[in-house]
């Protein structure tokens, strides 16, 4: 179980000094309905704006006439493509340098895609005028099967782009293909090949506020305001200021409460640059919130992988090499959002969490008709689609060699003392203890009993019994991007900033460049200054989401809160330490060698009871206490922190489920999750973010998916087709905790948000697959809804990306 | 945010005055109850009613009563009204299974069951308990009031025999001595749409069948009855295996079409598998060896 | 046309076209922002609401439906005395993150206890199950109910107590964070 010790040893009222478990202080404003997300923002003369979108997945625009629209009493603007390319801002680029149409000029190349935006006075009139609007359409074929997008006959999506011809956006690759074929020929002569195609289908983040933005362009300053649903207030600030060409001290991005992002908003939606046009064309402050449905059908999506892959080991389990191919499906436009030199993300740490000879990817990206994205969805960019792969192909392999799956993984896990460990691929694991994890998982869950039980229900099977199925996974995540020499999104390097000012009496305020969409930052934040300094985190205000507030950096986004900007506020709280260490031997006369640091206080070496604290130090610096020469006045702080390496968070998940094998309806008994993310800084918001992926782990493997028909209809465009969990399908979660500490991280801590949600899938879906032993099923795709795990038992899975026939 | 059109609104506090209403309105107008169809279909404007007539205020279609040794039901009956009913539960557990897969909590504290059964959603639980039950629907118009078999009810999906100037107020349910019942649904999740449900209304005679009904949902049976399979069965020992052959010819009969919620073969199977499932526990109820 | 809810106890008048939905009443109408709006279909259940007492989804009705009529919005859920033990105990057991479906949860878990003063885990599952929720994977959400309704009953003991003339029973006030 979770250890229940505070990790502080100072408290102030129930509250820690420091780390531990404490109550938010952003609470109090959401649990009063005081919070203020996007759409609460009201501006006087606000208008509203709608946007116009495809019905067709691919079709030439022959004509828009939006006469009648403009006629509409309240309406008062009308922004085609073509107003658009007169302002030479029909396109915009995408963070895969890709372009993207804001709205269509040519073609439409997506079910959904943005056509025209309609001002109104209000947003009933600005949805009534959309049906005013005549676009004619010439249908064009789609191409939605991502497998048929490289036939020679496919239709060419991107005739916008000189010279292209087909639908390949790349190919790319990684690790040693001819070391990793050598050990797979070994293996084919004396050992085992498995082979498993696996699709992991594509899903939407789909957090409960939708995108939206308000825009405001103060005609008289030439400011322009955006309040934006944003993970990355500063990057949107400078990708406008690079698009509309607006200087960017005149640009202020305002990303206020966020409900949920989960990766949904991290990038530039048409919607956001149509509401900064129709401000300007209209002079006042425009606001645009999407739909349901225009969330799912338009922004961006996740996964999307086709992989082929390839393990190869020795007959008594021992695992040499992987391979694996995968046909990437980004839609009609590139506009994956991860760091420039890695077109497929992280996909290559698929070594996961163990010793292999050789590995090696291909990944081939196409485009096809449907809604860009791809790197979206608490997937640390395409760890999900790794972690699932490489957890998948070891549960093959063990069904091959008739292995327990958990003595396989225990088997060949890293162990304690390879690490930092760098696998075949190149990323260098900073540190873990695997085996522990895995094995207290299964004390967690009672794995003897439960394989005892599975044995038993076997023997005595009666045809209508439940199958009683265990999943394991076990995950290596690399979050924290990153070292600005490998890491860049659009040429700005992966360094977050962060400023501490402590005021005269002793509170302080600390700016962030990092986002939070509900993920605690305001306490947390406080909890690594108050660590450093001795500060109360009631008395230490957390700034973000304002780039007139903050300093520059990118976001959150990648599990990279903590791993670069709290590592940048443990680094600016020492600099503040530091100065004032100086201050405080000004103070006592001492020089700063004699004085050692207590958690909020300088004090003389053998001298205790000479000393200040940092109140008083706070104070006397903004005195006129002389200071030594070349020490300014004032306590404050800043820096840039720029990791060394990216942080290796791990775990052990189990999963126990029951399946009717007379409907395919899966249960979710048991969930049990080990997680070690090093240095827990408030272990009970740690716990709530495992908990929210655990429950999208169980989302994705058994009902979330956007799937298409033959004609490029979205078939997952709203809450009805598109399926979350509920708490009916979310069993009680048990959870566990080893602590690894990050050598590089200055507090040890590696990151855990995306955690849950990168490693919980696999351990479903292996359990399922388990339960299905009896029907010698080895593999079926996401999400394994009651009629997929039917038709799988019948010997026919189906096939989850496209409609169902 | 999705919006409906302009439309007017009345509001009507008694079936006298929702049926004037209608009358002056013509067939553009449309009456609300829950609205937990209607207005989402507004919203996507797939419905763009002239006029809406909201009946909310009639309470006196909100009883659930016994009278003429039938359960009579209000058509403005709330989903959780006749979950929570003791009548209910007492007479007709079938009743009380749909309910609880209705939807969710918050939808059945707002939508109707006479809203419910005339939306004649395909996929709609109601529907098919009412059809098993052989109940009655007693719809009010101008020209006075007339019943309808709940097994004539529905002349195609979104279609039922109520006129535009017509109310449904009533459903009735004959109480059979010594009836028991069951509903099974099988869902992708819990509050979602059915992928298929089966009712079942079983009256044992020393072990025997004397009178069954079977109503299926989502799988395309005609009336949302599976008279076949009920015809198959009547008569016979009320064992397994005569439940198992039900089962196979409610199947048979049934014409589901694929979705997202699965493939024709995999809905033709939950249509039998379900309707075995309906009356194993309808006859487990009848003997008293389940609640 | 005009039309007078009471929100939160106070009386509004407001002369509103009939297609306006509850939701945009609260929010656009009355400011009362703290009903968010998430899905268009009534299956997330961020918009809940009481009308007359009984928890609604606010998307899925009509602003004229309210005509006459009471609603109960998150902003009316705290008392003189201080947030409701529902609000509390979200607070305590870390039953929100983001914060977006929270005050539907809130008022749902209100009228749960106040009709089941005693739910188990099961019970509070399938009382919030039509409302979704992102970012807690609902098991705090679950403690959270909990949480409150052992609050509750220990006041409501002390209340019993007080009118016996018996000492109370001892409060639990400390934090009380869940733990797995």
């Amino acid at each position: 179980m979770t250890s229940l010790d505070e990790k502080s040893d100072e408290k102030s009222g129930d509250k820690p000094v420091g780390f531990g478990r404490m109550l938010r202080k952003e609470d109090a404003r959401f649990l009063r309905g005081r919070g203020n997300y996007v759409d609460d923002v009201r501006l006087p003369g606000m208008l509203h704006g709608a946007v116009l979108r495809s019905p067709f997945a691919h079709a030439r625009i022959v004509s828009v006439d939006a006469g009648a629209a403009l006629a509409h009493p309240k309406v008062k603007a009308v922004i085609t493509g073509e107003t658009l390319a007169g302002l030479g801002l029909a396109w915009m680029p995408t963070l895969s340098h890709d372009v993207q149409a804001v709205l269509a000029t040519d073609k439409v190349r997506f079910q959904g895609q943005e056509v025209a935006f309609v001002v109104a006075e209000d947003r009933y009139a600005a949805r009534d005028a959309l049906e005013l609007i005549d676009v004619e359409y010439e249908p064009l074929p789609p191409v939605i099967d991502a497998k048929r997008a490289l036939d020679p006959d496919a239709a060419l999506i991107r005739d916008d782009i000189e010279g292209k011809t087909d639908n390949r956006i790349f190919d790319w690759e990684a690790g040693n293909r001819a070391d990793t074929d050598a050990v797979f020929a070994d293996a084919r002569d004396d050992g085992v090949v498995v082979e498993q195609d696996i699709l992991y289908p594509r899903v939407h983040p789909a957090p409960l506020e939708t995108c939206g933005t308000v825009a405001d362009l103060d005609p008289v300053t030439g400011k322009l305001t955006v309040w934006t649903t944003t993970q990355a207030p500063h990057a949107h600030r400078t990708v406008y200021a690079l698009v509309a060409g607006l200087p960017e001290h005149k640009i202020r991005i305002i990303s206020p409460d966020i409900g949920g992002g989960f990766g949904n908003k991290v990038g530039i939606y048409p919607g956001y640059v149509c509401a900064v046009v129709g401000s300007i064309v209209t002079g006042k402050p425009v606001k645009w919130m999407e739909d349901r449905s225009e969330n799912l059908m338009s922004t961006s999506f996740a996964r999307d992988y086709h992989m082929r892959g390839e393990i190869a080991a020795t007959r008594d389990g021992k695992i040499r090499a992987v391979r694996v191919r995968v046909l990437a499906d980004h839609g009609a436009f590139n506009g994956t959002a991860q760091p420039t030199k890695f077109p497929a993300g992280f996909f290559h740490v698929f070594t996961g969490s163990y010793d292999l000879e050789a590995a090696h990817c291909e990944v081939t990206g196409v485009y096809t008709n449907k809604a860009p994205g791809g790197v979206a969805y608490a997937c640390s960019f395409r760890i999900t689609e790794a972690a699932y792969l490489i957890e998948r192909l070891v549960d093959v392999l063990a069904f091959e060699l008739d292995l327990d799956p958990a003595d396989l993984r225990m088997r060949n896990l890293l162990r304690p003392e390879q690490f930092p460990y760098t696998c075949p691929t190149g990323w260098e694991y900073d540190s873990g203890d695997y085996p522990r994890a895995l094995q207290l998982a299964m004390d967690l869950a009672g794995y003897p009993e439960l394989r005892r039980e599975q044995a038993q229900r076997r023997d005595s099977a009666d045809s209508t019994d439940a199958l009683m199925g265990i999943g394991i996974s076990f995950f290596t995540e690399a979050v924290g991007a990153g070292p600005r020499k490998h890491m860049d999104i659009l040429g700005l390097g992966m360094a977050d900033g962060a400023e501490l000012r402590v005021h005269p009496t002793g509170k302080a305020v600390l700016r962030l460049s990092c986002q939070s969409q509900g993920q605690g930052h305001e306490t947390t934040f406080a909890q690594i200054v108050a660590q450093e300094l001795g500060i109360p985190p009631d008395d230490i205000d957390v700034v973000h989401g304002d780039t007139d507030q903050t300093p520059f950096g990118l976001g959150t986004y990648g599990s990279r809160s903590t791993p670069v900007s709290g590592a940048a506020t443990a680094v600016v709280a020492r600099k503040v330490r530091d100065r004032a260490k100086i201050v405080a031997s000004a103070m006592l006369e001492v020089s700063p060698d004699d004085l050692e640091w207590e958690k909020g206080r300088w004090f003389v070496r053998g001298d205790p009871d000479q000393g200040a604290t940092i109140t008083e130090i706070a104070m006397a610096a903004h005195s006129s206490l002389e200071l030594p020469d070349g020490v300014e006045g004032h306590l404050d702080a800043t820096c840039v922190y720029n990791p060394p390496n990216l942080t290796y968070p791990f775990g052990a998940y189990l999963c126990v489920v029951d399946v009717d094998p007379g409907t395919g309806q899966v249960k979710v008994r048991r969930f049990i999750a080990v997680d070690d993310c090093g240095v827990r800084i408030n272990p009970m918001i740690v716990e709530g973010q495992i908990h929210g992926g655990l429950a999208d782990g169980i989302g994705m493997a058994l009902m979330q998916v956007i799937a298409f028909d033959t004609d490029g209809n979205c078939l997952g465009g709203s809450f009805m087709d598109y399926l979350l969990p509920t708490s009916m399908e979310c069993p009680s979660w048990e959870l566990g905790e080893t602590v690894t500490p990050s050598p590089h991280h200055p507090i040890g801590a590696k990151g855990v948000g995306e955690s849950a949600t990168v490693g919980s899938p696999a351990a479903v879906v292996n359990a399922v697959v388990d339960a299905l032993a009896p029907y010698r099923v080895r593999h079926l795709d996401m999400p394994l809804t009651p009629a997929n795990v039917w038709s799988a038992i019948q010997g026919r899975p189906l096939r989850t990306d496209l409609a169902i026939t | 945010m999705q919006v409906p059109a302009h439309f007017d609104y009345d509001r009507a506090s008694t079936v006298e005055e929702a049926l004037a209403l209608l009358s002056r309105a013509g067939p553009g107008a449309r009456v609300v109850a829950g609205g937990h169809s209607l207005i989402p279909m507004m919203k996507l404007r797939l419905a763009q009613p002239e006029r809406l007539i909201d009946i909310n205020d009639v309470t006196e279609l909100s009883f659930i009563r016994v009278d003429g040794g039938e359960l009579r039901i209000g058509a403005m009956v709330r989903h959780a009204q006749l979950l929570d009913s003791a009548l209910v539960r007492e007479h007709f557990p079938i009743m009380v299974d749909a309910e609880r897969v209705i939807a969710d909590p918050v939808v059945r504290n707002r939508g109707t069951v006479g809203g419910s059964v005339c939306q004649a959603d395909p996929s709609e639980d109601l529907s098919a308990v009412f059809a098993a039950l052989r109940a009655t629907g007693v719809i009010r118009g101008p020209g006075g009031e007339r019943t309808v078999s709940m097994r004539e009810f529905h002349t195609g999906p979104y279609e039922t025999v109520v006129a535009p100037d017509e109310l449904l107020v009533q459903l009735r349910v004959p109480i059979m001595s010594g009836s028991a019942s069951a509903y099974v649904k099988v869902e992708r999740r819990a509050g979602d749409w059915p992928v298929a449900a089966a009712g079942a209304v079983l009256r044992l005679r020393g072990g025997t069948v004397a009178e069954v009904g079977i109503g299926l949902t989502a799988v395309g049976a005609e009336h949302f009855v599976a008279t076949e399979a009920e015809d198959a069965l009547r008569g016979l020992p009320a064992t397994e295996a005569n439940f198992a052959e039900a089962g196979r010819v409610a199947a048979r009969h049934c014409r589901p079409a694929a979705d997202q919620r699965g493939p024709v073969d995999y809905k033709r199977h939950l249509a039998g598998e379900l309707t075995v499932r309906a009356l194993r526990r309808a006859a487990a109820r009848a003997t008293g060896q389940e609640a | 046309m005009l039309i007078t809810v009471t929100v939160n106890g106070t009386e509004y008048s407001r002369d509103v076209e009939p297609r306006l939905l509850l939701v945009h009443f609260l929010r656009d109408e009355l400011g009362l922002t703290g009903t968010h709006w998430g899905c268009d279909t009534s299956n997330c259940g961020v918009c809940v609401v009481w009308l007359d007492r009984t928890p609604v989804k606010s998307c899925t009705v009509l602003a004229v439906m309210a005509d006459g009529r009471e609603v109960l919005t998150v902003e009316g859920m705290a008392g003189p005395d201080g947030l409701d033990p529902v609000q509390e105990g979200f607070m305590r057991c870390h039953g929100l993150q983001c914060g977006f479906c929270t005050p539907g949860m809130m008022l749902t878990a209100r009228w749960l206890l106040d009709h089941n003063p005693d739910p188990s885990p099961e019970e509070i599952r399938e009382a919030i199950c039509g409302q979704v929720c992102r970012c807690t994977g609902y098991e705090n959400i679950v403690r959270s109910v909990r949480w409150a309704a052992e609050h509750e009953r220990t006041e409501h003991e002390r209340t019993e107590h007080e009118r016996a003339g018996e000492p109370a029973p001892t409060e639990p006030r400390q934090a009380e964070v869940p733990v797995p």
